[in-house]
């Protein structure tokens, strides 16, 4: 199986990192070679998050670079923007549309990306885009914080690997008394 | 059983495996999780110590003392262990010693990029280097051997990437440990670095560097891997791996071993291919050995950079332009416009937001430290006039002072900062009579690398109770007639104290001392503004506080955005309400 490669982008405190050891854990139970790469730190006080997880026969690199990204899972709208130079013009982006304007934002002079320029620019850079609302399904099922489940249950349509393996991992991941509404965030994901 | 393992998390598991009893550390990106997933074995004494030279040293202890030890820290902290290094080089051990250092090529988290192989060849020790998680663990038990059969400390380098990325790691049993009491061993010749016992410990590291040089040529993960002999790639640390997806028929030289290198297996390889060339992150340092061993290096530093991270992409790009492959990644033109930046901020509620505040008001030479606060350099806070390294704000700003500007300078120093290195310096002021004000910014934590207890918290790294360590009474002790305490969060509060320490003109402390957002068990009640009452003045934008954002409702006659609080964001710290000029900010009612 060819090498393949997935970056998880979002905000600090989004629970980026948290999906990322969901997918690489998948891929283990896949029973594929996985590496998957995070930055800690400083980085992490609200900045911009990326956690890249790559699977298959034999991985070296515990990541890549610009141009070589298949899968782009953007948990929020401007970061998805600013990690597209990462995918390949045959990847594709699957992007929550959940708006967290920076402090750039909100108490500078910039503007937040139009709507429009990021379909445009979406569009532009892959070969196939979703525009998801995960933070609403998540927030039906009583907490934002199942977004990330949400995303990866969107993400899970389109891999080659049995959902059974996703739900033993959540099963795996989640403390128990979350186990069940993470299903559901994660079938909910895959309704999307 | 394989399990996905983090590079820190395998070194962890390394020391358990091969019988570490004593392990200790200062934390510092990227090296932090090491000691915190070692403290998950009963059988390890593990230690936050208050900085890495007293870590080294303790663990220098703990081989003397016959058992195998580990010291953990960035490659900035070896700088502070620099001296324990090279005595434990001359003396060596009646037991083992690996000294795990983690580099940060790119520098996600630290104040300068360095390659820290350079401390091998300078210390006369030997260095390995892991590419993956697996040997990340495999060579903690590799440099123990070393450290055991050698009489040296061991350098295992890790990088930020090797640190945070997992990979499958086949786990194994632990070793029986030595951890049974025995006579200490005294021998003073080898042990007591006088003058004369030294001369005739150097000989005998100039002969370890010779053996181990010949050991290095057996050392079963440096090898060759041969594919197509066009091209001969020598590479070590996580290089390799960017170099194998780039160079996928080439025959490699990968080097486990950085220091002392093996000579004959390196010429052996370099005969046997038509051109050589060096992936390495950082400093030439294969390249320049192999040059000075005569070795033509096809392509080295010249293509492949000596500054940041390496990734694939890079690597092969550079691979392009040398003319080793024949095309590279095409990387999309994707017009996005100008994208708003998202950098790193403090926390909305963060005590050491008032004290800079407060600061920039009074015009003083700020000089900074190492810690969160390192965020007041950028905008919207932008009060950091000079940081260094850890511990040098009081240092420097005594400096300063004593060379007279116009302006003051003071110091702003973390509660961890200060026990690691700041001492010194606190001392120095009030002995050389400058009239610098210290401020410590106590949060009772070490919040930037993960909150980790320190020696003023009163818990240890295993979480038992211990001594409150007091800045305080250590000031006092020192001899500094003015020395204060205030929450930084009653703005009146904390300029009377910044004030105060100013107007007596004397070497003065001022401790400002409230905790970290997330040492509360719950958020307090959260503030909001009332829109009728706010005139769209801006004062309270001047906090540069994450939660304060401008609202759509703009004010009639300057025609400003009026001001909103992020209600998800907010942590009621109440300086915004104290700023506000209006009473237009107020507790939301529950």
């Amino acid at each position: 199986m060819k090498v393949t490669n997935f970056a998880l982008v979002g905000v600090g405190g989004q629970g980026v990192l948290l999906a990322s050891d969901i997918l690489a854990e998948v891929g283990v139970q896949a029973g594929l070679d996985v590496k998957k790469s995070e930055v800690h730190g400083m980085a992490q006080r609200g900045g911009s998050v990326l956690s890249q997880v790559r699977w298959g026969d034999k991985v070296y690199a515990p990541l890549v670079g610009k141009g070589e990204v298949d899968y782009l899972v953007s948990f929020e709208l401007l970061e998805g923007l600013r990690w597209l130079q990462f995918l390949n013009k045959e990847g594709m982006a699957i992007v929550n549309d959940q708006r967290l304007p920076p402090l750039a934002v909100s108490s500078g002079g910039m503007e937040y990306p139009a709507q429009e320029q990021i379909e445009k620019a979406l569009s532009e850079a892959s070969r196939e885009y979703h525009i998801v609302p995960a933070l609403a399904r998540a927030q039906e099922l009583g907490t934002e914080r199942a977004t990330n489940v949400v995303l990866m249950g969107a993400l899970s349509k389109y891999l080659d690997v049995s959902e059974e393996h996703w739900l033993k991992v959540i099963e795996e991941r989640v403390p128990k008394k979350y186990v069940e509404l993470n299903r559901k965030a994660f079938a909910a994901g895959r309704g999307l | 059983m394989k399990v996905l393992l983090s590079g820190n998390e395998a070194v962890a598991r390394g020391a358990y495996e091969s019988g570490v009893v004593f392990a200790s550390a200062y934390p510092g990106t990227p090296s932090t999780e090491i000691l915190e997933n070692i403290v998950q074995y009963d059988e390890i004494y593990a230690e936050w110590s208050p900085n890495e030279k007293v870590a080294l040293d303790a663990a220098i202890g703990a081989a003397y003392a016959g058992k195998r030890a580990l010291a953990a820290m960035k490659h900035v902290g070896l700088n502070v262990a620099a001296e324990a290094l090279f005595y434990s080089s001359h003396t060596g051990f009646d037991g083992a010693l690996v000294i795990v250092n983690a580099d940060d090529p790119g520098m996600h988290s630290s104040q300068n990029e360095q390659d820290n192989r350079h401390y091998a060849k300078f210390a006369k020790v030997p260095m390995l280097e892991p590419t993956d998680s697996q040997e990340a663990k495999d060579f903690v038990g590799s440099a123990l051997d070393v450290s055991e059969e050698f009489d040296t400390p061991v350098l295992l380098r890790l990088s930020t990437r090797i640190c945070h990325s997992s990979a499958l790691v086949e786990l194994g049993e632990r070793k029986a440990a030595k951890d049974e009491r025995k006579p200490f061993v005294h021998n003073p010749m080898k042990y007591s670095m006088i003058p004369g016992f030294a001369r005739r410990r150097h000989p005998v590291m100039e002969q370890r560097l010779k053996d181990l040089a010949e050991y290095a040529e057996t050392f079963p993960y440096n090898k060759v891997e041969w594919g197509d002999r066009s091209l001969g790639v020598v590479a070590n640390g996580v290089a390799y791996q960017y170099a194998r997806e780039v160079f996928p028929e080439a025959s490699f030289l990968r080097l486990g071993m950085s220091w002392p290198l093996p000579e004959k297996l390196i010429r052996d390889f370099a005969s046997q291919v038509d051109k050589v060339v060096v992936v390495e992150e950082l400093d030439p340092f294969l390249e320049e050995h192999l040059k000075i061993m005569g070795i033509e290096v096809a392509a080295g530093k010249e293509f492949f950079p000596i500054l940041d991270e390496f990734n694939p992409g890079i690597v092969r790009d550079a691979a392009y332009e040398a003319g080793l492959v024949e095309e590279t990644v095409e990387v999309q033109k994707v017009d996005t416009g100008e994208l708003p930046p998202r950098p790193p901020v403090l926390c909305a509620g963060c005590p050491h937001r008032p004290v800079y505040y407060m600061l920039k008001k009074y015009g003083l030479v700020v000089n900074s430290d190492i810690g969160c606060y390192a965020l007041a350099v950028l905008p919207p806070i932008a009060t950091t006039d000079t940081l260094g390294c850890m511990g040098a704000s009081i240092g420097v700003a005594h400096g300063i002072n004593k060379a007279g500007v116009e302006e003051r300078a003071v110091a702003t120093i973390g509660d961890s900062t200060l026990w690691h290195a700041g001492m010194p310096g606190l001392l120095n002021v009030v002995y050389n009579k400058s009239n610098t004000v210290t401020i410590i910014l106590d949060n009772l934590t070490t919040a930037m690398t993960g909150h980790q207890p320190h020696p003023s918290t009163g818990r240890t790294l295993k979480g038992e109770e211990t001594v409150k360590a007091d800045f305080e009474a250590l000031a006092r002790a020192m001899g500094y007639e003015e020395v204060r305490t205030v929450d930084p969060l009653n703005l009146k509060e904390l300029e009377e104290g910044l004030k105060a320490s100013l107007d007596s003109n004397k070497p003065a402390v001022l401790v400002t001392r409230s905790p970290c957002i997330f040492l509360y068990d719950e958020r307090p009640p959260i503030y909001e503004v009332d829109l009728e009452r706010c005139n769209a003045c801006g004062l309270c934008f001047e906090i540069g506080c994450p939660a304060i954002i401008r609202s759509d409702e703009i004010h009639e006659k300057s025609g400003e955005a009026k001001a909103e609080i992020n209600s998800i964001l907010c942590f009621g710290c109440d300086v915004c309400e104290q700023v506000c000029a209006r009473n237009a900010i107020h507790k939301v009612e529950e």
